[in-house]
Parts: structure tokens; sequence; C-alpha cells
């Protein structure tokens, strides 16, 4: 910035300040018993934890209520644990589970907390049949059998029965999930309305047994939290969680410097580097579940060659990425599964070889390169991303136009299989390997008509019987260590053969004041939790 | 006594003349054509976007059942013209739609994000008029001297200066390092919902409920956006006074006040001045209309929820009903504006009344 246009900034405001402001001044810190928040939340659509499917909301659920199985946020590789739930038992055909519920707890509401809530609940989430509804429905649940197949045979026995075996983990992890959120029955369904199970009002509203309640909420503006005293697992040290939605990470830096914020969460690599000098604030990393990755449509003859998808492999600049624009955001990962998840698979067979990609398209026959377009979102460091691949890929031949476009403009495309390239992110949906397995590694039927679009595996038209079996067995499998050698194979196979080209996983950075501890974001199986705060 | 009728029409001025009425009826003709122009043009864009506002509800990950679920919820699985002839009976009746992002309704949205931007404009405003007009007036009398390129050169980087920088250092100057002014927002997060919101526009509402202590918090917070985007507001009607008082300066009126041997003072502040409201007060209008729908940046940076901000949320994240509404009072705004920009220009210049 040049000193002219500094000095003058200075002066054209200076008229602005030098009226005299009564007290009006900004706090010198935030409150002892009060947790204050910058963070982008503007991805809220709705606070019915039967609808909620995106990470501010996730964040917002994990902390208003309860699910039958939890984590415990200081060892969350350490698997579920007893929530609600106090203990279970699972049948012999590994197909009825039984869940006796934990004794004395209530929800915000002073109800108790039955089984018959939990029932109420998970019943809610099929027939609401919102989009996260799946994580429940793929245990056979529907419409109409969910009552019988759902029930609380008792006020504390809770009944599941699914339609056929599948490991012991992945029933109890989906059950973890935010949809598996433990709602008040009697008070959502005294704001029921035309036979909604209060869903007009849990949107804006909530009816939880968690550690906070919600006391407002401002669309794109702010939430307010304030304490549950009767917390079964102890009452929270923070009084009150005060969350705003900043969108600029250099606001939020300002505000968190100044102590207008104890923690920061969209911080840029720039500002992360900037407070790196402030002795009052902390940097605190921590490995997320959303993936970066790269397919190609099976559809477009070129780009279905086995040799051609080789190639493309070794035109990413891993290394070079993660090390300089990325800046600690992101590290280098090559498997569909995030790090930290069951059968998480740490091979990193490719790196930058543009000889060798050069070799391979020779071999495929395309020694003289191709034409091709990425179609990507107008996101600052997935743009960077393409220009980085764009780059890479012109030294051997492959002449690459960006297509750049809003997040819903490009989806639209992707779901439609109109892509060319994709350049994307994907985040799994509950803390089980079979959420990626399910949409990397799984196509049941490739035909356009089967229309599903959940699952990326059909989104690129790739047509995949025997890893689509191999998918299936793995999900029934009951031996923890079995299941996850099962996925670590079909993440190599993936690897080798699959068009898609897994790049990053993502490292969340957050920004904190020095006196707080116990700020655990959930790393990549689950969402932020306050009650562990202390200051 | 007998009423004499030509005692009536002798009081012409007051009376319903058929040119005042038939002013009227194309004045409201032209409202509502306009009106429904807007809405047919913007809604017409909104569809044909390449944007899809299902996504925008069910998210990326939702199976096709939900997809087209909710699709047909939305009513985007009828007919174009029978959406649009929904919307515009919907319109009429005063109701907006529901935003996807919010989740409310978008009349209910819109109540609460546009005092906020009302209180900010207006204030900006207030900085233009203020420091506007005078240091066009100045550039005027002193064309082509020091405090003319003084005036000019401020202008230019009222007009070139990116207000993300000059906000963003703003922040930094005054609230980072001189702790002067609130931060972002437009109070201390502990002060929020504190006080009954009666207008929306916190300055007045803290007044109401006697409460100083928010007040001064919403000043300090407000304090800095609306210098920053006073700061364009300075700029443009500077210029634009500077370039009107020259017109008026050369003048035959101006130097027969003059040669009269009327006080300088008097001939620019009284006389020339005087003539340059007129055409002013519709620079002023345009400038307050543009500050009300785009002030997007400026909100951005503040974090100051506003329309513009609440606009661009919903356009980038295909929330139609929302982009629909807001711009619907962005054209409201813009129109009653203009009409009141009429009404004083009639009041003000005697030949146009």
């Amino acid at each position: 910035m040049n000193a002219l246009a500094k000095s003058f900034a200075v002066a054209a405001l200076a008229a602005s300040v030098a009226l005299p402001l009564s007290g009006g001044q900004t706090h010198a810190a935030t409150p002892a018993d009060t947790l204050v928040i910058a963070n982008r939340i503007d991805d809220i659509v709705s606070l019915d934890p039967a609808e909620i499917f995106e990470f501010a909301g996730g964040d917002l659920a994990n902390n208003v209520y309860d699910t039958l199985v939890t984590f415990e946020p200081s060892n969350l590789s350490g698997g579920y644990i007893p929530g609600l739930a106090e203990s279970w038992t699972v049948s012999a055909d590994g197909k009825t589970f039984t869940f006796k519920m934990r004794p004395g707890v209530t929800f915000h509401s002073g109800n108790p907390v039955t089984a018959n809530d939990a029932a109420f609940s998970l019943q809610r989430a099929v027939l609401l049949n919102k989009t996260p509804s799946f994580i429940l429905t793929q245990f056979g649940f529907t419409a109409d059998n969910v009552k019988e197949k759902i029930k609380a045979t008792d006020d504390m026995t809770l009944v599941i029965e699914t339609d056929k075996k599948y490991a012991e983990s992945f029933v109890l992890n989906c059950l973890s999930a935010t949809i598996g959120s433990i709602v008040d029955m009697k008070l959502a369904m005294e704001h029921e309305a035309g036979g909604d199970m209060g869903y007009e009002w849990l949107k804006t509203h909530s009816a939880g047994s968690g550690a906070y309640s919600l006391r407002g909420w401002k669309p794109n503006e702010n939430y307010v939290l304030q304490v549950n005293e009767n917390y079964w697992r102890g009452t929270p040290a923070m009084k009150r969680v005060f969350m705003r939605h900043i969108p600029e990470s250099a606001t939020q830096r300002l505000l968190l410097e100044k102590g207008d914020v104890d923690v920061a969460r969209n911080l840029s690599p720039d500002d992360i580097a900037g407070i790196s000098g402030n002795g009052e604030v902390k940097v605190e990393e921590d490995l997320r579940g959303r993936i970066m990755y790269f397919s190609l449509n099976q559809e477009i003859p070129t780009l279905a060659k086995p040799k051609v998808q080789e190639a493309f492999k070794y035109l990413v600049d891993y290394e070079g990425m993660a090390n300089s624009f990325l800046r600690g955001q992101y590290t280098v990962h090559q498997a569909f599964l995030p790090l930290t998840y069951l059968g998480e698979l740490k091979d990193k067979p490719y790196k930058l070889d543009v000889a060798k990609a050069k070799a391979l398209l020779a071999e495929a026959g395309e020694a003289d390169g191709f034409e091709v377009k990425i179609f990507v979102r107008n996101a600052q460091e997935r743009l960077e991303i393409a220009q980085s691949l764009q780059n890479i890929w012109a030294q051997a031949g492959i002449k690459a136009t960006l297509e750049v476009a809003t997040g819903k403009q490009t989806l639209g495309v992707y779901r439609a299989r109109k892509h060319e390239i994709y350049l994307g992110a994907w985040g799994p949906d509950y803390p089980d390997p079979h959420t990626n397995a399910d949409t990397f590694a799984h196509n049941p039927d490739n035909a356009f008509e089967a229309k599903n679009t959940g699952k990326l595996a059909w989104r690129n038209a790739w047509d995949i019987p025997a890893m689509t079996k191999e998918t299936e067995a793995a999900v029934q499998e009951s031996d923890r260590d079995t299941r996850a050698e099962m996925y670590r194979k079909i993440q190599k196979d993936h690897q080798m053969t699959s068009p898609f080209v897994v790049m990053l996983q993502k490292i969340e950075q957050t920004g904190l004041r020095k006196n707080i501890s116990g700020f655990y974001t959930g790393s990549a199986v689950s969402s932020v939790y306050y009650w562990t705060v202390k200051k | 006594m007998a009423l004499n009728t030509s005692d009536i029409a002798g009081r012409g001025a007051l009376s319903l003349s058929p040119r005042f009425l038939r002013a009227v009826i194309r004045t409201a003709i032209t409202v509502a054509v306009t009106f429904v122009g807007l809405l047919f043009v913007t809604f017409i864009i909104g569809r044909v976007m390449p944007i899809d506002p299902v996504l925008a509800v069910v998210g990326d990950k939702a199976s096709e059942e939900i997809y087209q679920a909710a699709r047909k919820a939305m009513g985007l699985d009828q007919p174009l013209y029978v959406q649009f002839l929904y919307y515009l009976r919907d319109v009429f009746q005063g109701d907006l739609g529901m935003s996807l992002l919010t989740s409310r309704p978008v009349s209910e949205d819109i109540a609460r994000v546009f005092p906020a931007t009302l209180e900010l404009a207006t204030i900006a405003t207030l900085f233009g008029v203020v420091f506007g007009i005078p240091m066009g007036v100045v550039a005027a009398v002193n064309q082509g001297r020091w405090p003319d390129q003084l005036v000019r050169v401020l202008g230019l980087f009222g007009y070139s200066m990116p207000v993300f920088w000059l906000g963003l250092i703003g922040l930094l100057v005054f609230y980072g390092v001189l702790g002067w002014v609130g931060g972002p927002g437009r109070l201390d997060i502990f002060y929020e919902d504190m006080i009954p919101s009666v207008t929306g526009v916190i300055l007045i509402d803290s007044l109401i409920a006697g409460d100083f202590e928010i007040f001064s918090n919403a000043l300090s917070h407000i304090i800095l956006p609306a210098s920053v985007l006073g700061y364009y507001s300075i700029a443009y009607i500077s210029r634009m006074t500077r370039s009107f008082m020259l017109e008026q300066l050369s003048q035959e009126y101006i130097t027969t006040a003059r040669v009269k041997g009327i006080s300088e003072t008097q001939v620019i502040w009284r006389h020339a001045l005087g003539n340059v409201m007129v055409p002013l007060i519709t620079v002023i209008a345009l400038s307050y209309a543009q500050l009300l729908e785009g002030s997007v940046l400026t909100e951005t940076v503040f974090a100051w929820p506003g329309l513009g901000f609440y606009i661009t949320t919903a356009l980038l994240s295909a929330d139609m009903n929302a982009v629909l509404g807001g711009t619907i009072v962005v054209g409201a705004v813009f129109v009653g504006l203009n009409l009141l920009s009429d009404l004083l220009y009639r009041l003000v210049d005697p030949r146009a009344r």
C-alpha cells in the first residue's frame, strides 16, 4: 500500500471519528463465562435436526441436541460411546438393536427424556424425508414400516430392527450423526401444524436436551445459546455462547486480535500468518473430513481411457499446492476416506511427473493432447487449484479451460452428468467409512435414468459392478479389523483404477485467544463442542 | 347566503384541477407499470439463470426423489406463466414468499434488514450533504486554484478507492489500533436484543427505550461504515455541486447582482446556490437511493446485516424469493425517491409549480 493512499485514508476518516463518542466503547475482553465466536454461518437453512445437513447447522445441533450414541470430544478417534442410551445389545442375527435409555435426563423444557422421545425422533426423521434422511433409511426404514421397525417397548427401552445385517459400528456411527438427535416429543407436538410433527416450528426453535438451549437466532447475523445447568455430562463452564456471522477473514482477525471474539474459525492463510506474532492469540490445527478431488466424466471417450486417467494422477502438483497457496489449510491425501476414519489409507502413490504422464498419454493414443473443460466453483482456493492444474496439464499438451460458476450452477451441471472434468470437495455425512465408500465406490445402476445423483460414481458414469459388491460386503462385516482392511483394499483399487483424483484433505486452522482451552472442532468425524470450553 | 360558485373556482390552487388529476393518474399508471415490469424482468431473470433453487433447499447430496418433492413443493413444476401469475397475486397481497435460506417470510426478513441499511445510508448521505455541498461551492468559486484542485483530487480518490480496502484500513486504524470506534456489526454482541425493536433503527429504538448506553454503542459502530460510505457520497455530491455552481456563476444574473453591489458571500451562497439546490435535490436523492441498494461491500466488510448483504447472499445461494423480494424493495425505493425529488423540485423551483 503506498504511503500517500494510506495517509489519505487516515485523513478522510479522521473527520468522522473526531466526533465525541461518550461511552460506547468496546469491551476490553469478553466476560469470563461467555464464549464469543466469529464464523460463517450463512449455510444454516434450518435448525430442525431432521433437516440440518451443513457445517454451521451441525455445529449448533451438536450442542443443543443429544444423540443415543456420542463421542468423547477429547478422544474422537476412540469411536462412539454411550450417549442418551446408557447401553445396548445386538441380537444374534445382527438385525435387532435394543437400547437402554440413560435415566434421569431431562430436556430443556423439563420433560424427561424417554425411549418414546427417541422412537419419535428417529421415526420423524424418516417420515419428514429431508435430505439427510438417507442416513437412517439405508437401514430399510420407510414411511410405511418405520413405526414398526423403531419403537419404544417401555419408557426406557428402544428397539430398532434393520432390514438386514449390518456392521454394528455402521449402525451406531449413523445414530451419532445430527439426524440421530433426540427431540422433545411433547414440546414438538405442542407446535405441530398440519401433521408436520413440529417441523415448521423446529426450523427456527430448539427442543433438545443438550448442553445449551437456543435463545435467539437471526439468520445470517448471529445466534445465542444459553447453558443447560442440568446437562447430564456436567454443567458447562460457558454460560452463554454468542455466535456472530462474520464473512470476512480480515474482519474476523481484527475482532480476535482486539479480544472482541474468543474464537475465529475462517481465517485465511494470510491472516493465520498475520496473527503469528501476537502473543495473545494462538492457532490450533485439526484434520477435517473434507477432501478435494477432481473427476473425469466417463461418458467422454477420451476421459474413459485408463491410461489417460492414470496420466491425470501424475499431472497434479500435490506437494507444491499444499506448500504454496494452500499454506497449511490442506494436506496431501490420495484416498477417498479422510484420515482418522476407520480403514484410512495413508499410501500416496502419485506425485507430479509430467514425463511419465506424457508417456501414458502417448500409450493411450493421445500424444498430441486434447482440449477439456474443468467445472469449478468461484471460490478462491478452488480457483487456485484449478489454475495450478491448468498450468501443469498444458505441459503435457492438455489444454484446459475453466468453466467458473457459482456452487449451485456447477452442482446442477455435475448432477446432470454434463461436466467433463469436475473439481470439487466432498465431506463425509456421518462418522462411518461407508459414507464415502457409498458415494465414491458404489454404483448399483449406472443408467442415466437411475438418477443416483447422490453418488459420485454415478455422476461420473463410472460403472463398477465388482467394487459395488465389495462395498456392500464391507458394510456388513462385523469384525472391526477385517472391516477396516476391506476398506483399505477398496481404496487401493480405487486409487489405481478410478476416474477420481483425490488430492488433498482439509486441515482447519482455528484462531483462539490464549486463555481458551477445550475447544474441539470435531475433527473429521463430528461437529464442534462448546460445553468442553474453559477460560 | 347563496353559494357563489365562482368563489370556489377562485380558490383553484387547492381544488383538484383536471390537469392535476391527470398528472396524478399518469404518475400512478407509470408507477404501476414500472412495478409490474420490474417484477416481470426480475422474475424472468431469476428463472432463466442457470442456478438451481431446488439445490439451495435440499443440498448437493439429496436423492432424486427428495429433489423432485422439493421442486414440486416450491411450485417449480408449473409452467412459467402460471408461476408468474401466482407470484403477482402473492406480491399484491403483500406476500413475498418464504426465504429458502432463513426459513422465514421474505417480508419479515426485509423488515429486519432494511432498517440497518436505512440507518447507514441516511447518515452517509448526511455526510455527503454536509461536506459535499460546501466543498463543491468552494471548488467552483476557486476554479483552477488550489482549493479546487484539492476537492477534485479528494473526489477522484473517492471514486477510485476500493471501498473494501478503505473499510478495512478504517477498521484497522480506528477500531484495531486506536480503539475509538466500535467494531464490525451494529452493536457489541452483548447488547443484542436488549431493547425492543420498534422501528428497527437502533439509534432511534435506543432513544425510545431511553437507553443511552446502547445508543452510544450503536453510534460508535455506525460512524465508521457511514464515513466510508459517506465519502463516496461526498465525492459525488461535491463534484456535481461544483459543475452546477460553475454553470450558475457564469450567468448574467450573477453579474447583475455583483454590479448591484450585493456582497460576494450573498451572491454565492444565496443566489447561486439557491438555484443550484433544485438540480442538487435529484443528485442527492439518486445518491441516497444508490447507497440504499449498493452498499454490499461495505456491509460485508463491516458485517452489517443490511439489505445489500441480504440480496447478495440470497443471489449466491439461489434463494430466488429473497432476491425478488429484495429487488422489489430496491425498486420501490428508487421509484419513491424519484417521486419525492420530483415533488421537492416542484416546491423549490417556481417555474415547475
